[in-house]
């Protein structure tokens, strides 16, 4: 049966990782739940310019110019001009979980009114199992007051590791831009009360602005790709990691959480702008999704950076006809993972994981 | 308990399912057609010649109704759409609550507002749609009392439950036909009384009915309230969600994108935005949730209070359990797939003895995850009163929990033919592959195949055709 595990704050193993061009005042919202913890600040655009962090937080602050140190050559893999930039604050973290948040995103009232801790919702959602298999009508069974339901086979009961929590957002709702131009007023005031596991075998559009995951187990997939400056497109760096990370934990048995908790939202970026980012994906993506679709990754790949580097190849061959993009992306994944292995270089920490569970 | 609805309401009622006769309505008093005019609306029959005769009133009041629900004729589109890759979308900026279609080669060119006024959702008539009861007590009378006023508009059928002795006690003012154990007997022989007892005896139901939507709700089940203490309709709700589509190919993270208020989020693939058809829509339940009788024992006081505010499709290929306490189905798109085909051989009274729905919600699944149609879940919520014990029921074997296990791995594995067309053919294929595999392990799934094949015989005998086989 479902049980409820006491909640450790994780303030040792957990790092805030935020990507940011402007300054960290939002910081001041969420000193009440992010005091503790440690934050990894990754600057996006002009080094030379000075972020100003709120006094009290532990952090460390890396600009373009300390990706180019550290990654040398390798630094080529990081996007620059685009948040996802934000990656690279994953691969210099040593802690085992990740909480990731953009700078415009605010503490959300639940309908009670009372504040949200997105934080300690995201660690009871890593901490307790996912359930892939087969889908719970109650929604996740291992919440306090709900189970799984009459019909659910007792042998899927125990659930898998979850490797990644998925917030939402109240207020402007992550659309793209030509739903943001026809609806450019609509707001997300609906709180759905529940967390769900995304079924094995579905993809889904991971956002980037309130998430979560156990970087142990998952950790060298959550490559953002190359976007922002020089790149053709923008706005699909964790709509591109989403798919990858989905691919390999369903390969993997493990599990990808959605919903609780919410954040609030603050800034509507430009629609115009972002349709100039966005256009080139829009039409690649209808290309993508049935390549991630039906991506199917070998037995022999047992770990999170074998089943990358094999889904770099699969990339470079099927989606390099689509645009050469694709094969610079998938060269730049197989240079994440290098660089990943190089600043992570620990054996005893193992990310091998049995290859799928009994139901497979 | 609630007042019995007054002789006004009644009557009003009945005016809304005969509005097609009437010719005139300006006579009637301000409020009353106000109130018709509500209920006609609510109840989806606001079609063009009804919208006539309202104008035609020239009361203020209706006519201020109109205007402010921007309620116009329908025009026909000027752009030619290509409905598979087309949405409605409402346009606030623009002209307001105008729908316009929007199509990706279109993608730029935002001019295109089109003063296009179809309502983005169907709205369906009453006569669509059976309501269908399995009648496991004798006294219905609380039951059909709290659900008067979301079902009395409709046509019920209740079904009794063959070993259920007593005479049914229905209260007055309901459009119903009631089928009892001879009727059962009398249509469909000893294949009745073998399938149709217990909470199985609505499938019968599901058989003689001739509506394109059936809605059933065991008698056990009352409306509940939402968050805001807002009575739930769900017999709307169960309607909104079969007539909207269904996005089984591409999870959407803000749950139902045809919502009020919501809609696909960045990243969902646009040639997937227009979903397919719906063709179930399986609610929750309230207080008493649907967990098996082990759990429920475990944890006697569990009570579900949790309101989730969401309608989700649930994904093609993933297995889900559906339970036929709280359920809607297009019968047209389903045909013979829900089928109590699964016997177990001590089926009790109680939904913890039974595993009929479950069996015969996985074939739906398949049925649907190969015909590309789509299942919901979540809203509505039904508030599930108190009944049995769940100690008592463990003392049951728990024969279908152990069957569960032999039946998961089927499912996962099960691939229909591209000749299986309907779901006809798709249940006579299930029904081939599970007496091939499932049925060395355990015989009860050769007979459950067997019974599925006589099933659909029966149903395309007496299941299908214009007229009811009474």
């Amino acid at each position: 049966m479902a049980s409820t595990p006491s909640l450790p704050l994780l303030k040792d193993e957990l790092d805030i990782v935020i990507p940011t061009i402007r300054n960290l005042d939002f910081l001041e919202m969420w000193r009440p739940f992010f005091e503790k913890y440690h934050l990894i600040i990754v600057q996006d655009g002009d080094p030379t310019k000075v972020i100003k962090v709120p006094e009290g937080f532990d952090y460390e602050l890396y600009n373009r110019n300390d990706i180019n140190r550290i990654l040398g050559p390798k630094a080529s893999c990081i996007s620059f001009k685009d948040s996802a930039c934000r990656c690279f604050g994953y691969m210099v973290s040593k802690k085992k979980y990740i909480y990731t948040i953009d700078d415009d995103c605010f503490v959300a009232k639940d309908p009670t009114g009372k504040d949200i801790n997105a934080l300690e919702q995201h660690i009871k959602n890593l901490l307790s199992p996912s359930s892939p298999f087969f889908f719970n009508t109650l929604y996740d069974p291992y919440r306090e007051g709900a189970d799984f339901v009459r019909g659910y086979p007792f042998s899927l009961r125990e659930g898998v590791p979850t490797a990644v929590s998925h917030g939402l957002w109240l207020n402007i709702p992550d659309y793209d831009a030509p739903t943001q131009l026809v609806k450019p007023l609509e707001r997300n005031t609906r709180y759905v009360d529940a967390v769900m596991t995304i079924p094995k075998g579905t993809l889904f559009p991971m956002c980037g602005m309130n998430l979560a995951f156990n970087r142990e187990i998952i950790g060298p997939a959550m490559y953002f790709g190359l976007m922002g400056d020089g790149q053709p497109i923008g706005r699909y760096d964790d709509m591109w990691a989403g798919w990858c990370i989905k691919v390999i934990c369903d390969h993997l048995g493990l599990g990808v959480k959605t919903g609780l908790p919410y954040i609030w939202h603050s800034k509507a970026s430009n629609p115009f702008v972002n349709l100039k980012k966005e256009y080139k994906g829009i039409y690649w993506q209808e290309e993508l999704i049935p390549f991630f679709q039906s991506a199917t990754l070998p037995k022999d790949c047992t770990t999170v950076q074998k089943c990358y580097i094999e889904l770099s190849k699969q990339v470079k061959a099927k989606l390099g006809k689509v645009d050469d993009y694709f094969i610079k992306l998938a060269d730049a994944m197989v240079t994440w993972i290098e660089a990943w292995d190089e600043l992570n270089p620990s054996a005893e920490k193992s990310t091998e994981l049995p290859n799928g569970a009994a139901a497979k | 308990m609630r007042t019995p609805p007054s002789l006004l309401s009644l009557t009003i009622d009945k005016a809304v399912i005969h509005l097609s006769h009437i010719s005139d309505l300006s006579h009637l008093p301000d409020h009353i057609l106000l109130d018709l005019f509500l209920r006609t609306l609510k109840a989806g029959k606001l079609n063009e010649k009804v919208l006539k005769l309202f104008v035609a009133t020239g009361k203020d009041e209706v006519l201020l109704l109109i205007r402010a629900l921007n309620i116009k004729h329908i025009l026909t589109p000027v752009l030619p759409t290509n409905f598979n890759l087309a949405w409605a979308i409402r346009l606030r900026t623009f002209e307001r609550n105008t729908c316009c279609f929007w199509t990706p080669n279109k993608l730029l060119d935002l001019d295109i507002v089109l003063p296009i006024c179809k309502m983005s959702q169907e709205y369906i008539k009453n006569s669509e749609v059976d309501i269908v009861i399995g009648a496991l007590q004798a006294d219905l009378s609380s039951f059909l009392n709290e659900w008067r006023s979301i079902i009395s508009r409709f046509h019920l059928i209740i079904v009794q439950d063959p070993d259920l002795k007593e005479e049914l006690n229905i209260p007055e003012g309901f459009d119903l036909n009631v089928y009892t154990k001879s009727d059962i007997d009398r249509i469909v022989g000893s294949f009745g009384s073998t399938f149709f007892s217990g909470y199985s005896c609505r499938y019968f139901g599901y058989l003689i009915s001739r509506k394109k939507y059936i809605i059933s709700i065991d008698d056990d089940c009352f409306p509940a309230k939402d968050n805001m203490g807002n009575s739930i309709d769900a017999v709307a709700q169960h309607i909104t969600n079969l007539t909207t589509p269904a996005t089984p190919f591409f999870f959407n993270t803000l749950y139902d994108p045809f919502r009020e208020g919501a809609d696909f989020v960045r990243g969902y693939p646009f040639s997937l935005r227009s979903g397919v058809t719906s063709a179930m829509s399986c609610g929750l339940w309230l207080n008493l949730a649907d967990y098996d009788a082990p759990t429920q024992a475990l944890k006697s006081q569990l009570r579900n209070s949790r309101y989730v505010d969401a309608v989700i499709t649930v994904p093609a290929r993933a297995l889900m359990p559906i339970s036929g306490i709280n359920i809607a189905f297009d019968r047209e798109a389903m045909g013979p797939t829900l089928f109590p085909a699964l016997k177990l051989s001590r089926e009790g009274n109680f939904r913890w003895e039974t595993m009929e729905d479950i069996w015969s919600g996985m074939c739906a699944k398949a049925v649907c995850d190969h015909l590309g149609l789509g299942v919901k879940s979540g809203l509505p919520y039904v508030w599930r009163k108190e009944r049995g014990s769940a100690i008592d029921s463990l003392r049951k074997e728990w024969e279908g929990v152990k069957l569960m296990e032999e039946v998961v791995p089927f499912f996962q594995s099960v691939r229909l033919p591209q000749t299986a067309t309907t779901a006809e053919d798709c249940v006579v294929e299930i029904a081939k592959t599970v007496k091939e595999q499932l049925g060395r392990v355990d015989p009860v799934f050769s007979r459950a195949a067997e019974a599925m094949v006589e099933w659909v015989k029966l149903w395309k005998k007496i299941g299908s055709g214009s007229s009811p086989g009474i």
